[in-house]
């Protein structure tokens, strides 16, 4: 559209920013707002448009999680430690988008430090579901998902440590991928658990997740673990997988741990209709095994807390961030503002990974969930020489009602019993709608080998060509 | 592994978070729940197997020993905290942050 004239960039964003004005103060999804940058970057979108120097992504608005540093924005992470703070530099993603003449049309709203599954635990209060306004969106993206669902946005970006971009495009309804671990470059985004975090795309269907991936990937020397590959076009397979049975010759792979116990009846059959689909669309099943599937959880909340509490060791309330208003020594002040600056869930996973790494812990915990790790990494390993794509459900159950989990932090975390492995592993991961429970979304997950994202995009693609599921919209907003 | 008050408190102190009774007793309950979570990984035999941080077989790049970063201190200052005990100033001066003093 926007290439054809027939709508300006300005034009656009604007219908976005009245939305949003028009939303936000009910769904909560943006944590930071300022229409005059972003009114700005949209008339400089326009220029290159006009002058022929435009990208795909040029003059389309995106709403950016607050968990990546975008220069003169207030960049919060969630936290009060960090309400006040207005970045200095822009994270490599922001660039990146920036470059691509994208717009920025605010800072969406997370769990604090991305440490949710719920958005329940933002300092800036929680998101609601655009499906059910009663219920969560997922987290820790939950504005991101928020505002994708409610189109706030074209499309927005998110991150995904333990499942936080999947499991909120499963629960909102809609595309979302995390890719390969050191695909994207994490320079500027603030770090929760620097093994496992990754940003990826959010966004209504896997094309347009593709042409973000287009702009989000590449090498970038700030990031240490960074991969340096030969540039790919992540869209280049979408056109072909049209026609009769475009799958012919893929093999989906069923992992019998992701289909037991804990999984919602209603989901479960919701994600085997979508498997049908996939055989109507050429693709053979293939039952497989991931034996060290239940490890993922202790696992993870072995490693994830142990690199937040050693990556949230750096807000000490000396050079930014909040310092208590009343202190005695330095270690008071420490003690206080870092008392006073994260919430409940931050702490709790703060103390559990000190607790792990402490003296004569070390081994028993923190290496063995490395050990761990391995074997996990390894089931994987194994299945893909069975299958090319492993599927199943995303998220054990739809939209959960606010505070319905918030007091118990065990079943919190069980919500990512099906997307942890992936980022345990550094696999990249997608979650697409493929249904309806009780008029709430449900996803299918699709995992895939190292560095698959384009033939993941592709089946994802397939099946968005012969079903609806991702362009349905919630009503009355 | 069954944890104690004394031993959330010492974990606190540790993790520099303040933590005042009731919130220790909280933690206590919630921690040994998670902590319950956590003890099925012991059931599994990882003798011999090499523990796992990076999903690729990459090492730490290295560059040319030059300074490339410019002082931006000027910008970064606009962040620093309020100084607080009585003081609205930002907790900076002459270019240093100032904290309380350490050394006697």
């Amino acid at each position: 559209m926007l290439a054809k004239k027939e709508i300006s960039s300005v034009e656009l964003t604007q219908t976005f920013l009245d939305r949003i004005a028009k939303y936000n103060p009910t769904i909560n999804a943006y944590i930071a707002l300022d229409s005059d940058k972003t009114l700005a970057q949209a008339s400089a979108a326009d220029s290159r448009i006009a002058n022929g120097t435009a990208e795909p992504l040029t003059g389309i608005p995106f709403a950016q999680k607050d968990i990546f540093c975008a220069k003169g924005w207030q960049t919060t992470c969630g936290s009060k430690m960090l309400a006040n703070f207005v970045a200095p530099y822009d994270a490599h993603v922001i660039t990146q988008f920036d470059n691509a003449g994208a717009v920025n049309l605010g800072k969406t709203n997370m769990d604090e430090f991305a440490m949710g599954s719920s958005n329940e635990t933002s300092y800036f209060g929680g998101v609601k579901n655009p499906w059910d306004f009663d219920r969560v969106p997922g987290g820790s993206s939950g504005g991101s998902a928020a505002a994708v669902a409610a189109r706030l946005c074209a499309a927005a970006t998110g991150t995904d440590t333990g499942g936080s971009i999947r499991q909120p495009a499963s629960l909102c309804g809609f595309t979302g991928l995390k890719p390969t671990y050191g695909l994207v470059s994490r320079y500027g985004m603030i770090a929760f658990a620097s093994s496992l975090d990754q940003a990826g795309p959010m966004a209504k269907s896997a094309e347009d997740c593709a042409l973000m991936m287009n702009v989000m990937t590449g090498f970038d020397e700030r990031d240490s673990t960074s991969l340096n590959r030969p540039k790919e076009d992540y869209a280049r397979g979408l056109s072909k997988v049209t026609g009769e049975q475009p799958l012919k010759s893929l093999r989906i792979g069923l992992p019998k741990e992701y289909f037991a116990d804990g999984l919602d009846a209603n989901v479960a059959k919701v994600v085997q209709e979508a498997i049908a689909e996939y055989r109507k669309l050429g693709a053979e099943t293939v039952d497989i095994s991931l034996p060290n599937s239940q490890l993922s959880i202790p696992v993870y909340y072995v490693l994830a807390p142990a690199e937040a509490s050693s990556n949230l060791s750096r807000y000490d309330g000396v050079r930014y961030g909040h310092r208590a208003a009343e202190y005695d020594d330095l270690m008071d002040m420490y003690m206080k503002s870092r008392a006073e600056g994260f919430g409940a869930e931050v702490k709790r996973r703060i103390l559990i990974g000190t607790y792990v790494l402490s003296a004569g812990y070390y081994d028993a915990y923190y290496l063995k969930a490395q050990q761990i790790r391995r074997l996990i990494a390894q089931d994987f390993t194994e299945a893909f020489k069975q299958c090319d794509v492993i599927m199943g459900p995303t998220a054990p159950s739809t939209a959960f009602k606010a505070g319905e989990k918030a007091d118990d932090p065990v079943a919190m975390y069980l919500q990512d019993v099906y997307t942890i492995a992936t980022n345990l592993a550094g696999l990249p991961g997608m979650s697409i709608p493929a249904g309806f429970s009780n008029g709430l979304p449900v996803g299918l997950q699709l995992m895939g080998n190292y560095f698959d994202e384009a033939r993941m995009l592709d089946v994802a693609h397939a099946y968005q060509q012969v079903t609806d599921w991702h362009l349905a919209m919630p009503e009355g907003i | 592994m069954a944890l104690n008050i004394t031993d959330i408190k010492r974990i606190a102190h540790l993790a520099r978070l303040e933590i005042s009774e009731q919130e220790a007793n909280q933690t206590l309950t919630k921690l040994t729940g998670i902590l319950g979570l956590i003890e099925q990984m012991q059931a599994v035999d990882t003798t011999r197997i090499t523990p796992m941080s990076h999903s690729q077989d990459v090492v730490q790049r290295l560059r040319e020993d030059v300074v490339t970063a410019a002082n931006q201190r000027e910008i970064f200052q606009v962040n620093a905290p309020i100084l607080g005990n009585g003081s609205i100033e930002k907790a900076v001066d002459n270019g240093l942050y100032l904290v309380p003093k350490v050394i006697e």
